[in-house]
């Protein structure tokens, strides 16, 4: 899941028009550094990537200079970056607007973050096989997925954050099992499963089956095997700069839009109704 | 775990890329860091914090740093 969301970004960063002398993997557990060791093409885009991520382990494995750091507390100098690729992390982050306000300290004017987190339709299928599953043998429920963002949220925070030019896009993908079990091991291995843990009681065992037969019941294919929603969410924001496009104020207009379309200027005349849009 | 890929090209394999250590500032303070190669340890002299680097790896969390006491 990590390599797809890197392999995103990449995608991403192959249709901006410039390459990146300094680059920051932020969270993603060194995802991008590998795809950039396997690729001459990533590795001329970005000149020099440092990963980060708040676990050594998840570096272990990761080619390049790499630091073990707090997304929320950044320990970079400002305008230290060219770019900050964020693949699958930020999504796990308690203060995700202070993080990306962080973010964009750390870049260059005109720095560019590239950012991938699960959205809210993530494991939508999960979700309702647990909470059925709990509630019907213990009459209660807890939350047991991580909460995820949604598309407008975030586009709203990358622009509170101070990005020039934000844009967030979602990406549906269905991922296929073998069964329920697979699902579990899968969210396991990407340390998805145990963000709530600590804040509800321990999930039973009778429960954990009687969502897997739930699951198994409702979301298989005719083949067995069983379906999984994961939603990526993109975001893309520049650190402001002066040579980027911006609305122009009101009235400071140097050409009349009748100049432009040939036609005779004339007045509107009396306004129709009260308000405007 | 103990299987660090050396970076490619200028740094040694243990110790920090030099170009990561000229970014780095100390995440409570947001202040300048010393470099004491033989220690292998940041020092936030503004947060009187020493952080660890092992196998070449800052580990920039104040939970895990070294506090200084006296003057240093």
């Amino acid at each position: 899941m990590r390599a797809r969301a890197a392999e995103e970004l990449l995608d991403r960063l192959r249709d901006v028009n410039r390459s990146f002398a300094r680059g920051l993997e932020l969270g993603g557990g060194g995802a991008f550094a590998r795809l950039r060791a396997a690729s001459a093409e990533a590795g001329d885009k970005v000149a020099w990537l440092a990963s980060a991520d708040l676990s050594a382990a998840a570096l272990a494995r990761t080619p390049g200079p790499r630091v073990v750091a707090d997304e929320e507390r950044l320990t970079f100098m400002d305008a230290a970056f060219d770019v900050v690729l964020a693949p699958l992390s930020l999504h796990w982050t308690n203060d995700l607007p202070g993080a990306l306000i962080q973010i964009r300290h750390v870049l260059k004017p005109d720095g560019l973050f590239l950012g991938a987190l699960l959205g809210g339709a993530t494991l939508t299928e999960l979700r309702g096989c647990l909470l059925d599953a709990e509630a019907e043998l213990t009459g209660g429920a807890a939350a047991r997925v991580s909460p995820a963002a949604d598309l407008a949220d975030v586009a709203g925070l990358l622009q509170r954050a101070g990005f020039a030019l934000p844009v967030a896009d979602a990406d549906v993908l269905t991922v296929r099992y073998a069964d329920p079990f697979a699902l579990l091991r899968d969210l396991r291995a990407l340390g998805e499963t145990a963000a709530l843990a600590e804040r509800s009681p321990a999930l039973r065992r009778e429960v954990l089956a009687r969502a897997a037969a739930l699951y198994a019941q409702r979301h298989a294919d005719p083949d067995g095997r069983v379906r999984a929603t994961f939603e990526m969410i993109f975001l893309t924001g520049w650190a402001p700069h002066e040579s980027q496009p911006r609305p122009l104020k009101p009235g400071a207009a140097a050409t009349r839009l009748a100049d432009a379309l040939g036609v005779t200027e004339r007045s509107a005349g009396e306004k129709t109704g009260p308000g405007r849009r | 775990m103990t299987d660090p890929t050396d970076p490619p090209g200028d740094a040694a394999p243990h110790e920090p890329d030099p170009r990561l250590l000229e970014i780095l500032v100390c995440p409570v303070t947001r202040g300048p860091l010393e470099y004491d190669r033989d220690a292998q340890e940041l020092v936030s002299k503004s947060a009187r914090l020493a952080y660890p680097i092992r196998d070449g790896i800052p580990i920039m969390l104040p939970e895990e740093a070294r506090e200084l006491d006296g003057e240093s």
